[in-house]
């Protein structure tokens, strides 16, 4: 044609993954599902789910690996930190380390289980009210307001002032009960963006059972919504557990995250220099959170390419820059 | 070539980044295009069309990546536009009509506002009135009574949104207009009405388009010249017509195979064997030698460049022409 303009030429696909930073699945992790793939080789999500599985582990370990009773005495109230004492001991002498593990297992227990089923609860309205409308969506709909409206922080001091204290359980259940507002309404929405579109009426044609287009063309789709709802759910169930048991709403008598802050706080332990009280509860809450949210991006990514292919973003405006192009990647 | 051409695409690679692999969706194709020319790009589904049509307008979006070439328009080099004249490229220079116009319209805003709004984006100084005169002397232009500019989409027929579409595109007298299966969507007498239009004004103001459908009867008739793509190369460029007489790829005869013709006794429609390969898994050597039905043990080797055909005045990639 016309003379040859000398153009950039482009990298071999190997020198190009090599620019991006982008490396071959391992052999071992490529006979995996796809989704499982993609969250094996997410760095963000597997953070997450390791920090989380050694709480787990700990917690559920809890028993055979504390140094000391946690619900009794075991030292001078505020040892400091030491050999003895791996974080010291609170102002009752009790031992921190020990309270922390044995915290764990019941902050944690309560915040799944309010989270696991506040999701599920979530989920069969959300989707029941979404798919079949009429009645059953306005009579649905009204249960999901009501919650929606019923702060739990009330409901619990309704129910600690009519049992004498409020156990774990009671308030891991009440925050089940009052925690599966929103993801219904997200889903029910979902649900009503979804029952329109062609697969769905596709599946109504072939006589599929409404149950199976429910579970298997409808909630398939909303896998990134569940599971979004179930992480944001459970940590809103731990927090709430322990900030209700911090402002002393809980039994004092249990030993969780909340409690140990609570008691942490009526020693003033701040105060008193005693971080070593305060400050390992507030961690192990904080870092929960994060390996949960951690994992929450994680699955984000796995159900949207767009959000996946954003992790080049940096290695792709490295490519254009050193290539002296425009950096437009969105 | 005596004229300059309007658009020159060199070497043109674009790469969809995966999380483990990259998939070479367009490997390094080159073409002109010349002004008040109407170029097609022809080809089977996910052969890399679209990507280049979305290339040119710089519209490539993560996780696709233009890795290599170039993209000249006038001249200028459209991959290192700043976003300024980004934004006057677009639109100004070269406008873009999409397959789905149902989805190219907001259906909540009139479509006078629609098409205002990108002549206003460009032309800052025209006033209110002169911006709505255009808009009505667009519409005209496509053939829709200017008294409907304040309806919503909703209330035109699906070939009157297309038209919509092509007038918004035309709005701002482009250089080129890249049309990404104008008329799929639509009837095959919607279809004719709409191809007929934009030959006629295409004649009036000598915009140049890059055409692309899989309706090659259809393109053949609209076009000048003709790119052949398979598998995100191009295999044969020649004027079109003698894409159907004179096919010089065997890909290109196979294609042309493939669909009826209008006059002449009826033949039985042969196809093409076998389905267009994974990228990420390519055949050595010519990418269509597994399902070529004239290769030779060389096609299995070695991938044969553009070389051009005296017959047709073209080029071709294959190397039963040496």
């Amino acid at each position: 044609m016309n003379e040859q303009v000398v153009t950039a030429q482009a990298p071999e696909p190997s020198a190009l993954m090599a620019e991006l930073g982008i490396r071959a699945r391992p052999s071992l992790i490529s006979r995996w599902p796809a989704p499982l793939q993609t969250f094996a080789s997410n760095r963000k999500g597997l953070f997450g789910l390791a920090i989380l599985l050694i709480f787990v582990v700990l917690a559920a370990l809890a028993p055979l690996i504390t140094p000391y009773d946690p619900y009794r005495r075991s030292g001078k109230p505020h040892i400091q930190p030491g050999v003895e004492h791996f974080l010291g001991t609170s102002r009752q002498g009790k031992d921190v380390f020990s309270q922390l593990l044995e915290g764990g297992r019941t902050s944690l227990t309560v915040g799944f289980v309010a989270g696991i089923s506040a999701t599920l609860i979530g989920l069969a309205v959300g989707i029941s009210a979404g798919y079949f409308g009429g009645k059953t969506d306005e009579i649905l709909t009204f249960f999901v307001n009501v919650s929606l409206v019923l702060p739990a922080l009330p409901l619990i001091i309704v129910f600690a002032s009519f049992i004498e204290e409020a156990s774990p359980t009671i308030i891991g259940l009440v925050l089940a009960f009052t925690g599966w507002g929103w993801s219904a309404r997200t889903i029910r929405t979902q649900t009503l963006a979804l029952k329109n579109r062609e697969f769905v009426l596709a599946a109504e044609l072939m006589g599929e059972s409404k149950w199976r287009i429910i579970l298997m063309e409808l909630l398939p789709n909303m896998s990134s919504f569940v599971v979004g709802g179930f992480v944001l759910a459970t940590i809103y169930g731990i927090l709430a557990e322990a900030g209700l048991e911090f402002i002393g709403l809980g039994s004092p008598n249990s030993v969780t995250w909340g409690t140990m802050l609570y008691w942490a706080m009526r020693a003033q332990a701040l105060q008193t220099g005693a971080w070593y009280e305060i400050w390992p509860p507030a961690i192990a809450i904080m870092i929960t959170g994060a390996a949960l949210v951690l994992i929450n991006f994680a699955v984000d990514e796995i159900t949207s390419p767009q959000l996946r292919a954003a992790r080049r973003a940096g290695p792709m405006r490295r490519f254009l820059r050193r290539r002296g192009r425009s950096v437009d990647v969105v | 070539m005596s004229d300059a051409a309007l658009v020159e695409v060199r070497n043109l690679t674009v790469d969809y980044v995966g999380d483990n692999s990259v998939a070479r969706a367009v490997n390094g194709i080159s073409f002109d295009i010349k002004p008040g020319e109407a170029f097609g790009l022809a080809g089977e589904s996910g052969c890399g069309k679209s990507t280049v049509a979305f290339a040119l307008a710089r519209l490539t979006r993560m996780p696709g990546l233009v890795t290599g070439g170039e993209v000249r328009f006038n001249g200028e080099n459209v991959l290192a536009f700043s976003k300024e004249r980004l934004r006057r490229y677009r639109w100004g220079e070269v406008s873009f009509v999409l397959q789905s116009a149902m989805n190219a319209l907001n259906p909540v805003i009139p479509v006078s506002e629609q098409i205002e709004d990108g002549i206003i984006a460009h032309r800052p100084h025209l006033g209110r009135e002169a911006v709505r005169a255009r808009a009505a002397e667009m519409f005209e232009l496509v053939g829709i009574s200017p008294r409907r500019l304040d309806d919503y989409s909703h209330q035109f027929s699906g070939g009157m949104r297309q038209r919509i579409c092509i007038a918004m595109a035309l709005a701002l007298e482009p250089k080129l207009i890249i049309m990404d299966e104008p008329t799929t969507a639509l009837d095959v007498v919607v279809q004719r009405d709409i191809i007929e239009q934009i030959c006629d004004l295409k004649a009036r103001f000598g915009f140049s388009v890059l055409f692309i459908t899989h309706d090659l009867g259809l393109m053949i008739e609209f076009c000048d010249r003709i790119g052949v793509m398979y598998a995100g190369e191009l295999v044969e460029v020649a004027p079109a017509s003698s894409i159907l007489t004179a096919p010089q790829h065997p890909y290109t005869r196979a294609l042309g195979r493939s669909f009826p013709p209008l006059t002449g006794p009826r033949v039985r429609l042969e196809g093409i064997e076998g389905t267009p390969p994974s990228l990420s898994a390519l055949p050595e050597g010519c990418r269509f030698s597994p399902r070529c039905g004239e290769a030779i043990p060389i096609c299995t080797t070695l991938a044969p460049l553009l070389q051009p055909t005296p017959v047709t005045g073209g080029q071709a990639a294959c190397h039963l022409l040496k």
